[in-house]
């Protein structure tokens, strides 16, 4: 269970991985946050984003048009 | 803690020159800007000529499809172009940048009001070239607040320092 959800499902490039960074700093550091969204593109992007800034990508999965992503906030 | 994610001394940097005002060619800056900004990059955006348009306090951003042959709307299922002698009619401005506003709308693309917020929001350093304002006579106070007005040297001294360099 992570320590905090963010509901992207509908929104388009680059308003998933915006609103992440800006949710992620409410997140403690070691706690996670749970993305949900519908932008095929945010698969690719999430992934390079956690590389560019040091957060770990615990998870990256996709169900039903949905793609969940679990980030822990290392950075 | 080190924070990356915030700009420091050992952030990355980007300028982009930003030369176009219209709806279209609004979103490459906006979108890369505020991207780099959550990545934890340095960003600084210098708005000249039409560009400028995107600093108005009240928005008036139009596309058209004059001179933009590949410019193509989906419409119930097909993509549709336009002849330039049609296109160069009154009102078809209009149209398509409605047409391009519900697009916009519907696909969950921010709007350029908010892309432009979150890059206030997330410190991109924004410059508004002096020279254009002289140029189309505009005041500063046409535009938003919390910018800086610069000129050419005032541009190359962060471009110089920076890792990434745009013209847009």
């Amino acid at each position: 269970m992570a320590d905090k959800t963010l509901d992207a499902k509908g929104l388009n490039c680059p308003l998933p991985i915006l609103r992440a960074k800006k949710t992620l700093k409410e997140v403690p550091a070691g706690g996670t946050l749970e993305v949900l969204a519908t932008d095929p593109g945010s698969v690719a992007d999430f992934a390079a984003f956690c590389r560019t800034t040091g957060n770990e990508l615990v998870e990256s999965t996709s169900n039903a048009g949905v793609y969940r992503f679990v980030i822990k906030h290392v950075a | 803690m080190t924070d990356n994610t915030e700009s420091g001394a050992n952030a990355k940097s980007m300028t982009i020159i930003v030369t176009k005002g219209s709806l279209d060619w609004a979103y490459p800056p906006l979108i890369l800007a505020t991207t780099a900004a959550a990545m934890g990059v340095d960003v600084t955006l210098f708005f000249t000529f039409y560009g400028l348009e995107i600093l108005k306090k009240k928005l008036d951003l139009q596309v058209t499809a004059l001179g933009n042959a590949a410019m193509k709307m989906p419409m119930m299922g097909m993509h549709m172009a336009m002849p330039n002698i049609v296109n160069m009619l009154p009102g078809v401005d209009a149209g398509a940048t409605t047409m391009m506003k519900n697009l916009i709308k519907s696909k969950g693309v921010a709007s350029i009001e908010d892309l432009r917020e979150a890059a206030i929001e997330s410190d991109v350093k924004i410059i508004a070239c002096q020279m254009t304002l002289d140029l189309f006579e505009y005041k500063a106070t046409d535009l938003i607040d919390g910018i800086e007005i610069g000129g050419a040297a005032t541009y190359m001294e962060k471009a110089l320092k920076s890792d990434i360099n745009l013209f847009i």
